[in-house]
């Protein structure tokens, strides 16, 4: 790194890109963390900024000033900000994700015409396939992600990522959906509808007599017939959706694009966030950051500390005596005191396990194969729900806090 | 409650993060230890539930992982294959490999068809141990995370509706059947005292009792912060972070008593954000709760799952 370089930051990483997608697995306070990174930074660097979010905490949504179901930003009003003493320098903006909505505005779009949408959107097939077509949730948070840049309203786009069993799908979803409009298997399984009798009858004999067969006997043939019209006029959007998906890729390894990978420092997300970290890599991705949250604070592993709960838990009868004459009436009673000062160190330790834990973890982490994230920075536990703009602010500050947990340059 | 282990089929699902898996295996485990024979099932293809015995990865084909223990992995080809071959009795050509892209495309699409083959193995196995021709007491399910359960158990029942005729449609009255027995089978909840994990169980209970028939059995709350003091010793615990107090602290225990007073007011805090989602989950919700404590150990395998099962045992007693 040449001297003029500036170090590595997440503010640096979000004053320089304009879409930032934060992943990683459930539970690991992802949607609080995204929110969080683009309300400090509508505060600290400007411009308007949105954040995409899917599926937030109830309170959080209220925070955001997110009503239940809607695909329109909304402005969050900025004034706690005011008790810090801070005048926001932009805008911060929200919005949810309304994945139903969504796939049926994409329909609308890409169908030849309006009687062959309404026919796909009427389609009792049709919600469960934009409900559970593999990564259709994944496919359409990163479609939305694509139009709202390309209307050019924002200056910097949060998105959080669905939660997914497997992060790595989302990734794949614009291809996928790309392959599953232009696959020969959905030319395939549409033959025999689309040929009818005579010569299409001879080549689905040939073809695909066995997957026929099997599949009458499971499903019933009216059934089968169902399905098939259902992917006939979906078939007719081929050249539209093979284009956006196209796009949606294009956008996603734009180098004005990054990633975020958010875990805590537990087993099995860890795991999940390295494999993430790798795939994302491999696949050519920028990987900007790597968030560890809610981790514990670093003074459980402090030697003095130790030594502390040593001597309260050692000396305490004697330190409860000794207390009488200083603490008032609260501390009359020996007994008592000294039950508490045990109490003290006996949970000093049991966190102090799971902070040890949490820093092998992090060795691990910094053993990682290159090129690793470019910014890793930790989150502290908070002892309160996140549940408003201060409390999304509080991490915001940690997040910004330049080099505050060694972030580490590439 | 103390009747959940003699019931025969028992789902488990959970936000993910909560340690759903963690208490799936801790369950069979406490089964096993009472002398059932236990069949665990992973439906969602994570495979680690076996790690959790320190056992490899298995398969469709039930393995024993540990004594009284069977796990497999489910896999809705294998389950079609079998299902053709068993009780369809279709002719399988070998492999249905090269369909299986076919196969799975279609049965993504069609409405739970990937669920009727995922629920109509268990219900199956269960079949089959109640007219025992199979050895198991109880099948324990690591189930889909709460966004999914419920389409996935209620599979036979959506097909009944799709499907108005058909082979298919033949199968699923026997499953409806199984499945909605309070005798037989319970669909449980691992959450933790967290925001997000407590609103989904809530909204998971309701939905549960709306859409389904297969009948609720309890909600297990993971990870519960101990209560470090009772309001007496936290009046005691307030009083020596006053200066005069604190001041004799770090004198005779030196700097570090700072940060032990810290890690205290730290677990107070979190405990007492955390109670507060325990009342309200208690308040909604109306199943009986099984709470287990959070572990402060440094060990993940069989040793936690060990831990977790004697919590569980403790509960359920």
């Amino acid at each position: 790194m040449s001297v003029s370089a500036p170090e590595p930051s997440l503010a640096a990483l979000l004053a320089a890109r304009e879409v930032v997608v934060f992943c990683g697995s459930g539970g690991v306070g992802k949607t609080s963390v995204a929110a969080a990174a683009a309300l400090t930074a509508a505060v600290r660097l400007g411009g308007k900024v949105l954040v995409l979010t899917i599926d937030p905490a109830k309170r959080l949504a209220d925070a955001l000033g997110l009503e239940a179901f809607g695909n329109v930003a909304r402005r969050v009003p900025l004034d706690a900000y005011a008790q810090f003493g801070v005048e926001p320098r932009g805008e911060l903006w929200a919005a949810m994700l309304d994945t139903k909505r969504s796939w049926d505005e994409l329909v609308l779009r890409h169908a030849p015409d309006d009687a062959t949408a309404y026919r796909i959107l009427d389609n009792r097939m049709y919600h469960n396939v934009t409900s559970r077509f593999v990564q259709s949730h994944d496919y359409i948070a990163m479609e939305r992600l694509y139009e709202i840049h390309a209307s050019g309203e924002y200056d910097l786009i949060v998105i959080d990522t669905p939660p997914t069993r497997n992060a790595i799908d989302f990734l794949e979803a614009p291809a996928r959906m790309a392959e599953f409009f232009g696959g020969r298997l959905l030319r395939w399984l549409t033959m025999p509808y689309r040929l009818g009798g005579g010569r299409g009858g001879r080549m689905i004999n040939v073809a695909s007599r066995p997957f026929y067969q099997m599949a009458d006997r499971v499903l019933g043939s009216q059934f089968l017939q169902d399905i098939a019209e259902f992917f006939l006029n979906f078939q007719s959007m081929y050249g539209g959706f093979v284009e956006r998906a196209q796009a949606v890729e294009q956008l996603l390894h734009d180098r004005r694009t990054t990633f975020a990978v958010v875990t805590t420092l537990e087993g099995a997300p860890l795991r999940e966030a390295e494999t993430f970290c790798r795939e994302l890599s491999a696949r050519g991705f920028d990987l900007g950051a790597l968030v560890l949250n809610k981790t514990l604070p670093e003074y459980l592993l402090s030697a003095d500390a130790e030594h502390a709960a040593d001597v309260l838990t050692r000396e305490r009868d004697a330190l409860a005596h000794e207390l009488i004459a200083d603490g008032g009436a609260e501390l009359a009673d020996p007994v008592a005191t000294a039950r508490v000062l045990r109490t003290l160190a006996d949970s000093f330790r049991n966190y102090e396990v799971v902070a040890r834990r949490e820093a092998e973890l992090r060795t691990e982490l910094s053993r990682m194969a290159p090129p690793g994230p470019e910014v890793v920075v930790s989150v502290p536990t908070f002892d309160a729900d996140i549940a408003d703009v201060r409390g999304l602010a509080r991490i915001g500050e940690v997040l910004f806090a330049h080099g505050a947990d060694g972030t580490i340059a590439r | 409650m103390s009747g959940l282990l003699d019931r025969r089929l028992l789902f488990f699902t959970g936000k993910g993060g909560v340690g759903k898996s963690t208490v799936t295996a801790a369950t069979a485990l406490l089964a096993a230890e009472q002398g059932k024979r236990v069949l665990l099932v992973e439906v969602d293809a994570k495979n680690n539930l076996t790690a959790m015995f320190e056992h490899a990865p298995v398969g469709f084909e039930p393995r024993l992982v540990y004594p009284g223990i069977h796990a497999m992995q489910m896999d809705t080809e294998a389950s079609l294959r079998e299902y053709l071959k068993v009780q369809a009795r279709v002719p399988v050509f070998g492999r249905i490999g090269p369909m299986a892209r076919a196969f799975d495309f279609v049965a993504t699409a069609a409405p739970g068809v990937k669920e009727i083959l995922t629920v109509g193995k268990i219900c199956w196995e269960l079949r089959e141990s109640l007219e025992h021709r199979a050895d198991w007491d109880l099948i324990v399910v690591d189930a889909a995370a709460t966004g999914h359960v419920i389409s996935q158990l209620d599979a036979p029942g959506a097909i009944q509706e799709l499907v108005q005729v058909g082979p298919i449609r033949n199968q699923t009255g026997w499953m409806v059947e199984l499945l909605s027995d309070p005798a037989l089978t319970a669909l449980n909840v691992v959450t933790s005292p967290e925001e997000m994990p407590v609103n989904e169980t809530i909204e998971l209970v309701a939905r549960a009792r709306e859409e389904l028939t297969v009948p609720l059995g309890v909600v297990i709350v993971n990870r519960v912060l101990p209560e470090l003091f009772t309001h007496a010793d936290e009046v005691v615990f307030d009083a020596l972070r006053a200066p005069g107090p604190s001041e004799v602290l770090l004198e005779r225990a030196g700097p570090g008593a700072t940060a032990v007073l810290d890690a205290a007011r730290l677990a107070v805090s979190m405990r007492r954000s955390r109670s507060g989602h325990l009342a309200e989950l208690r308040e909604q919700v109306d199943l009986p709760l099984l709470l287990l404590p959070f572990l402060f150990v440094r060990d993940h395998g069989l040793r936690v799952t060990r831990m977790v099962a004697e919590a569980l045992g403790q509960e359920l007693a």
